[in-house]
């Protein structure tokens, strides 16, 4: 089922006299999501990411603003008539419960002609345990579980109503390092299986990008950019988008465009045209420094991590405004040993973005390559 | 050497308890010993602290004195009827306390009173209550005159008027920490439950019973034990209400009891005394150890 938020808006009342000023968490949302996609919605913490899941599942009114599943406006609708899942963070798994009563446990609830007997309920838990392969674990409880099988308990519970749309909050967020990839590629398995609409909250650009179909990036509240991971990584619209997406982390320079030429530092790095002489932020990614013992831009050698795969050189650069530049380079592809004081870099074009210094919103532009 | 010795953890450890093993050996360990040598020492004079043999006389004395069987039936009907409504209540309140934003310190204030205010001052309010005199019949009788109906001596008249007041009063004055343990429960359940069990569409009294039951019941679970240990042990309260001639009040507990053959107008005989306080000893551990039993299916940790 699509889910469709209209001008969705709210706002925490300020707490007391002294802070008067009202917190707005979400700030005028309109977006439509498609049916049967996975879409992460991205933010650093604070931006209104967990409010905006609440708003949607129902735990929250909103101030204003609609929200629609399908045609239906379910804005006024209590949480339970709006047939959705729910994973929380911390699973909120019933600790006094055994994993089969957890699951079960929404399906007591159903009244009138929907009222399952026990065998049907076990069969419907049964069911879905199956689908996030726990179903062996059924007389455990809870504590019993590692975070792993906790988290595909939640899953499982929050399936076994069939709601047309799953919420999960931050949902890797309290598994390991090996075990997040794990089970994130299990979460994409599942709403795969399932088709249901499905939206996760998180904070880790990398979780988003890896498994969603599309990525909403949030900031204070305000929808920055929506769209395919990697349309959203390549095009990002503003500087805070291009920051807040790829790791390592884009490299971003104090720069200038003078008379159809970008300048980073003293160096003219790339020839531009459709750009009026401004003052800008030059963001590069890692991926677009490459090494070049001609090449325009001049850095100051720091040093160099072998990771196998890749190479990343890290230098220093005057006008740089990380600490360091990062580059990143695949192993096969450089030969030469990188030494000495400095290191010299072509950019590619296509990884280069250039900012407003006053908006930061993207300029675009076209790059001339050099005969 | 001294060094090589406090080195070692175990005489550090002793070291550190030393202290309080001291103390409750001598005012504890030791008495209960004593108690429990007494009860079998027959015809013991306090006063030439000699015996004339080993036996069972002085609980079979007990058993059959009807004092003492009025006293444990006073007990057991003061225990049966308190612990479990002084607890439903104090849930009700816990949980209405918690459920209202608008005043609730207020009534937090309220309910908690009777655990900080002197035992004589709640005397003469249950006195005021209560008590008939030569000016009022007290201010329940008012009430029950209101309504039609015509007054009863709740001090000094029968029985059941008297257990009503003793019960009422039990419940009143243990109410408030029971309030307390409940209500600081109640906020340690994690609100994320009840809001899994919202978005299932879970109705009020389910989440009640299914899920804020189950995650308070270790407190619950507590309260129920202290409860009957604590009413097990009722004295004061009978003799705050009734006066110290609680025999002739038909108003002793089994506590009463081995108080007055200690001390009272006819005590005098440790032997009985301690027989008595190792009956209630052994009822106390029997009714603890159903509890735990019971406690082993129901209390979720």
């Amino acid at each position: 089922m699509k889910v469709v938020l209209k001008n969705l808006t709210k706002k925490f009342p300020g707490r007391d006299r002294k802070n008067p000023a009202d917190v707005i968490a979400v700030n005028d949302f309109t977006f439509e999501i498609p049916d049967g996609k996975l879409i992460g919605l991205l933010g650093p913490s604070g931006c209104g990411k967990s409010t905006m899941l609440n708003l949607i599942s129902g735990l929250q009114k909103p101030t204003s603003g609609q929200i629609f599943f399908g045609e239906d406006d379910v804005t006024e609708l209590p949480p339970e008539n709006r047939g959705i899942g729910l994973v929380f963070q911390n699973y909120a798994l019933y600790p006094h419960l055994t994993v089969r009563k957890n699951i079960t446990f929404p399906l007591e609830n159903l009244k009138g002609k929907d009222k399952l007997t026990k065998e049907e309920m076990n069969e419907k838990a049964y069911e879905a345990a199956k689908l996030v392969q726990i179903e062996e674990l059924m007389d455990r409880k809870p504590g019993e579980l590692s975070g792993g099988q906790q988290q595909r308990v939640a899953i499982a519970r929050a399936l076994v109503k069939k709601p047309c749309v799953l919420l999960l909050d931050e949902p890797l967020s309290n598994l390991d390092a090996r075990l997040r990839i794990q089970t994130r590629e299990e979460i994409r398995r599942i709403q795969r299986e399932t088709k249901i609409t499905t939206i996760f909250v998180t904070h880790d650009q990398e979780e988003a990008m890896s498994i969603s179909d599309m990525i909403v990036v949030m900031k204070d509240g305000i929808l920055q950019q929506l769209g395919k991971p990697q349309e959203v990584y390549d095009n990002p619209i503003n500087l805070f988008v291009a920051k807040f997406l790829g790791t390592p982390p884009i490299n971003v320079f104090d720069g200038e465009v003078k008379d159809n030429k970008l300048y980073i530092g003293g160096d003219a790095v790339l020839n531009i045209k459709g750009v009026s002489n401004q003052k800008v932020y030059v963001g590069v990614r890692p991926e677009g420094l490459d090494l070049d013992e001609a090449g325009p831009f001049v850095c100051d050698l720091t040093g160099v991590e072998v990771m196998g795969r890749d190479i990343s050189i890290i230098s220093t650069h005057k006008a740089s405004l990380n600490t360091t530049v990062r580059s990143i380079a695949s192993t096969g592809d450089t030969t030469a040993e990188v030494e000495g004081e400095q290191v010299r870099f072509s950019l590619a074009p296509h990884k280069v973005f250039i900012f407003n210094k006053e908006t930061e919103e993207r300029i675009a532009f076209v790059a001339e390559v050099e005969q | 050497m001294i060094k090589k010795i406090l080195q070692n953890n175990n005489i550090k450890a002793w070291l550190y308890l030393l202290p309080a093993i001291l103390f409750l050996g001598v005012f504890m360990v030791y008495p209960l010993i004593d108690v429990f040598v007494y009860s079998f020492e027959e015809g013991y004079n306090s006063a030439s602290q000699t015996y004339f043999g080993i036996g069972t006389y002085n609980y079979d004395y007990v058993l059959r004195d009807p004092y003492f069987l009025q006293a444990v039936k006073n007990t057991f009907i003061l225990v049966i009827i308190t612990v479990p409504l002084s607890t439903g209540i104090a849930l009700l309140i816990s949980v209405g306390l918690s459920s209202i934003t608008k005043l609730r310190n207020l009534f937090q204030t309220i309910y908690f009173l009777p655990y900080v205010t002197n035992t004589l001052a709640v005397g003469l309010v249950f006195m005021i209550l209560f008590k008939k005199t030569a000016y009022s019949d007290g201010l329940i009788n008012l009430l029950i005159n209101w309504f039609g109906g015509s007054s009863v001596d709740f001090i000094d008249g029968p029985y059941w008027a008297k257990m009503l007041v003793l019960c009422i009063y039990t419940i009143w004055i243990v109410l408030p920490f029971k309030i307390l343990i409940l209500t600081s429960a109640l906020s340690s359940v994690n609100p994320m439950y009840y809001n899994a069990a919202r978005v299932d569409g879970t109705p009020k009294w389910r989440i009640f019973t299914r899920i804020t039951l189950p995650m308070i019941s270790p407190m619950i679970f507590y309260l129920v034990i202290t409860g009957f240990i604590g009413a097990f042990k009722a004295y004061s309260d009978a003799v705050a209400l009734f006066g110290t001639d609680l025999n002739a009040a038909e108003m002793n507990t089994i506590v009463g009891y081995v108080y007055d053959m200690l001390y009272g107008d006819s005590g005098g005989y440790p032997s009985y005394a301690s027989a008595a306080a190792i009956i209630l000893f052994t009822i106390v551990l029997t009714i603890t150890c159903i509890n735990l039993l019971i406690s082993k299916k129901k209390v979720h940790y």
